[in-house]
């Protein structure tokens, strides 16, 4: 199988070879991660021991707006939703990014063309696709409404249940795309000769699919969901402009609540509470989800294992 | 650097990008927002204000006739979104790199940058320009004033919150329009029956929904009660009377009072404006700005007099004066404190020479607006729009208690939580005892 990676294997080598000035290269980055990673969390966790309206004297307060926050029945409401959020949108994204990257993965040219129709909405901002969708979801000046379809001119927005159902379905819309193209790449890369050794053995593309390209896309899929589940703790904009985090509090999703907390009513300590929480869970499922890996993303599924 | 602001920034940011979206696609009338630029070279002051018609060009005018007359000393505008801007400004006056010339809504946002030191204490300046300040309207100074001293130069035009209405929709029921809170009960199931939403709503931005609250609070209850809240007094949200407001309006929106979605629909894209011109709605109750752009983007709906409008009717038994309203007596200008003293100079001569001079003053009356000068009324014949001017003049003059938007009087803490509590009472997530309870925890944060 070592056709499939001629050129990793030398370049490793050397790489190896010369491990000191590896560190040396990664400086830069070392340097950009502390200036906008590391220092600015270290400021949010300090800004969580005060209070601050944003504005006058930053005030020690020691664990006040850590016993606030934890007592305030806004926060489990926020992590539910931002849990239900990205469950729902895993649940709806992954088997569909599976089945079209599957899809896309053949040679034929007019697959190549269909990966790029597909690809076009993550072009696109997430604040210009909350701005189309609201209009297009308009009850009253929307898509339903100028064609006359009654059941598409719900109140899209303004019922607690069909607002998140909008929100899972613009951000699966939005982000199937990528993950569509990081499982045809790693489809990809799933030898041939194990798809002809199958056929030999009588297996159909059903069965091909389930004891092949699933087994040799786990670390992808683990990748993916990383990057979903990660990602889904920062759904903000899209959620912000479609909903504002209403209808009542129904899309209220953590990065929503820190930002009204801090923002809208100037309260930074508390905001800065929900963000240190926002980080905690960020890391806390990265490193499950590795752990679900079975810690052997850093290994080959090449040679089947 | 401070490491906080970079985060700040760079979520500003995205909401500055999504909400001026927001305006682009909802409405062509207002342009792309500039590029913010802060500080500022010397010899030069800058002045952030809000987007939108008409206040935004008569805004821009306004600098641009002083730069003109002054060449020397320049001022630089940039515009933002009305509820971007909100968070702009904070933030850019915590960061320090707060404009010269801060745009604002008085009350209680206003205290809090006098709180932080961050604005000027103009008491001195007007003390010395006296005719500065007798020529504008004294209600307009309350929101103005913190602690017995003056922080900001009230500017542009009073704006009391009224009852605006289709005549063609209440021509098409055959119904009058409403003198009591009765009266909207009884149109409510007559306009539902004529498949025309009673009332339009912009209900995600939660402000709106808040002025229904603070006109069945004082019809029923009088000023006396919010005064109370405002005040600190404990659980002055459990008022009976406040409650009894609180469920009218639950009341109004369980007989399906509001167009279908409202909790979907944003006041900064208008929608709710043209939900009225459009006929899809029958009545609305909004601030007298809404007259300027229903006159621009309506069509003939105002320049063909198929607009009413009223003061908000009195509740049955009510003890609230019916001559009471409420809205912005004004909108406010501050000095940045942290602003060189060349820049504070230039400010000063901008409010003295410029705000609400004869031209703005004009442009103000032509856009359907009084501007908050003393004898504006005597200017308001000639102007196309003299029978809605002299109603706001009417309104404005003649209120007993003119009270000031409460999420714009509360501190932005309390503020905040009002918000959320409304926009969750009309939604009828929680009762008018959830609601009280709610809010007696914030009084005097």
């Amino acid at each position: 199988m070592s056709t499939a990676r001629p050129s990793t294997a030398p370049a490793g080598a050397s790489l190896a070879g010369r491990s000191g000035s590896v560190t040396w290269m990664a400086l830069p980055a070392m340097v950009i991660f502390t200036a906008f990673g590391v220092i600015p969390l270290l400021g949010v966790l300090g800004l969580s021991f005060t209070s601050w309206d944003g504005i006058g004297v930053i005030h020690f307060t020691g664990l006040r707006s850590w016993r606030a926050e934890l007592a305030n029945p806004g926060l489990p409401h926020a992590i539910f939703v931002t849990f239900k959020i990205m469950i729902l949108s895993w649940l709806v994204q992954t088997p569909l990014s599976i089945l079209i990257g599957v899809f896309l993965a053949g040679h034929q040219r007019y697959r190549n063309w269909l990966a790029v129709l597909y690809f076009i909405p993550l072009l696109l901002s997430s604040a210009a696709i909350a701005v189309a969708y609201k209009a297009l979801l308009d009850p009253n000046f929307g898509l339903g409404a100028g064609l006359h379809i009654g059941w598409l001119s719900q109140d899209w927005l303004g019922r607690g249940g069909l607002a998140v159902a909008v929100v899972i379905f613009i951000v699966s819309w939005q982000f199937i795309p990528f993950h569509s193209l990081i499982y045809q790449g790693a489809a990809r890369q799933i030898p041939r000769t194990m798809y002809e050794a199958a056929e030999i053995d009588g297996a159909g593309r059903i069965r091909a699919f389930w004891s092949i390209t699933l087994p040799q896309l786990k670390n992808t899929v683990i990748a993916s969901s990383t990057l979903m589940v990660v990602g889904s703790l920062t759904f903000f904009d899209l959620i912000f402009i479609l909903t504002a985090g209403g209808p009542g509090d129904a899309t209220r999703v953590l990065a929503l609540s820190m930002y009204k907390t801090g923002f809208q009513a100037n309260l930074m300590g508390l905001a800065s509470v929900i963000a240190v929480i926002l980080v905690l869970f960020g890391v806390g499922l990265a490193l499950l989800l590795r752990r679900i890996g079975g810690g052997a993303n850093t290994q080959s599924t090449l040679e089947g294992g | 650097m401070d490491p906080i602001s970079i985060s700040r920034r760079t979520l500003l940011r995205l909401s500055l990008v999504g909400t001026a979206g927001v305006g682009l696609a909802a409405c062509g009338s207002s342009g792309p927002d500039k590029a913010s630029d802060s500080g500022g070279s010397t010899g030069s002051a800058t002045y952030w204000y809000l987007s939108g018609a008409p206040g935004e060009g008569i805004r821009t005018n306004t600098v641009k006739r002083f730069n003109e007359a002054n060449p020397k000393t320049q001022i630089k505008g940039s515009t933002f979104q009305n509820d971007a801007y909100k968070t702009k400004i904070k933030t850019a006056i915590g960061a320090g790199e707060a404009p010269t010339i801060i745009w604002g809504w008085g009350g209680g946002g206003l205290k809090s940058y006098v709180d932080a030191s961050q604005v000027e204490d103009l008491t001195d300046w007007f003390g010395q320009n006296a005719a500065v300040k007798d020529r504008l309207f004294p209600s307009s100074f309350g929101a103005a004033t913190v602690g017995g001293k003056i922080y900001a130069m009230p500017c542009e035009t009073v704006q009391p919150i009224v009852l605006f209405y289709n005549k063609t929709s209440f021509e098409k029921i055959k119904a009058e329009p409403p003198k009591t809170w009765a009266d909207i009960m009884d149109l409510v199931p007559k306009f539902n029956a004529a498949k025309i939403a009673p009332f339009s709503l912009a209900g995600q931005s939660r402000w709106t929904n808040m002025m229904w609250l603070e006109f069945l609070f004082d019809r029923i209850g009088g000023p006396e009660v919010f005064q109370a809240v405002f005040d600190g007094t404990k659980d002055a949200w459990s008022n009976p009377l406040a409650i009894q407001a609180l469920t009218e309006c639950q009341k109004l929106i369980k007989a399906n009072g509001f167009i279908k979605g409202f909790s979907s629909i944003t006041a900064d894209s208008n929608a709710d404006q043209a939900l009225l011109y459009t006929g899809k709605a029958a009545m609305m109750l909004h601030g007298t700005w809404t007259y300027g752009s229903m006159a621009t983007d309506g069509g003939d709906f105002v320049s063909g007099g198929h607009l009413g409008y009223m003061n908000f009717p009195p509740v049955d038994g009510g003890k609230g004066d019916p001559t009471n309203t409420v809205g912005n007596p004004g909108q406010y200008l501050s000095i940045s404190s942290k602003a060189t003293a060349e820049q504070k100079d230039i400010a000063k001569k901008f409010f003295a020479t410029a705000v609400l001079s004869d031209a703005e003053k004009k442009e103000w009356i032509a856009s359907g607006g009084i501007p908050i000068v003393k004898g504006a009324d005597a200017e308001l014949a000639n102007s196309k729009d003299a029978d809605f001017l002299k109603f706001v003049y009417g309104v404005a003059s003649g209120a007993k208690t003119f009270a000031q938007s409460w999420d714009q009087a509360l501190s932005p803490t309390a503020a905040e939580s009002l918000l959320d509590n409304i926009a969750k009472l009309f939604q009828l997530q929680i009762t008018p005892e959830q609601f009280a309870t709610n809010m007696n925890q914030t009084i005097g944060t």
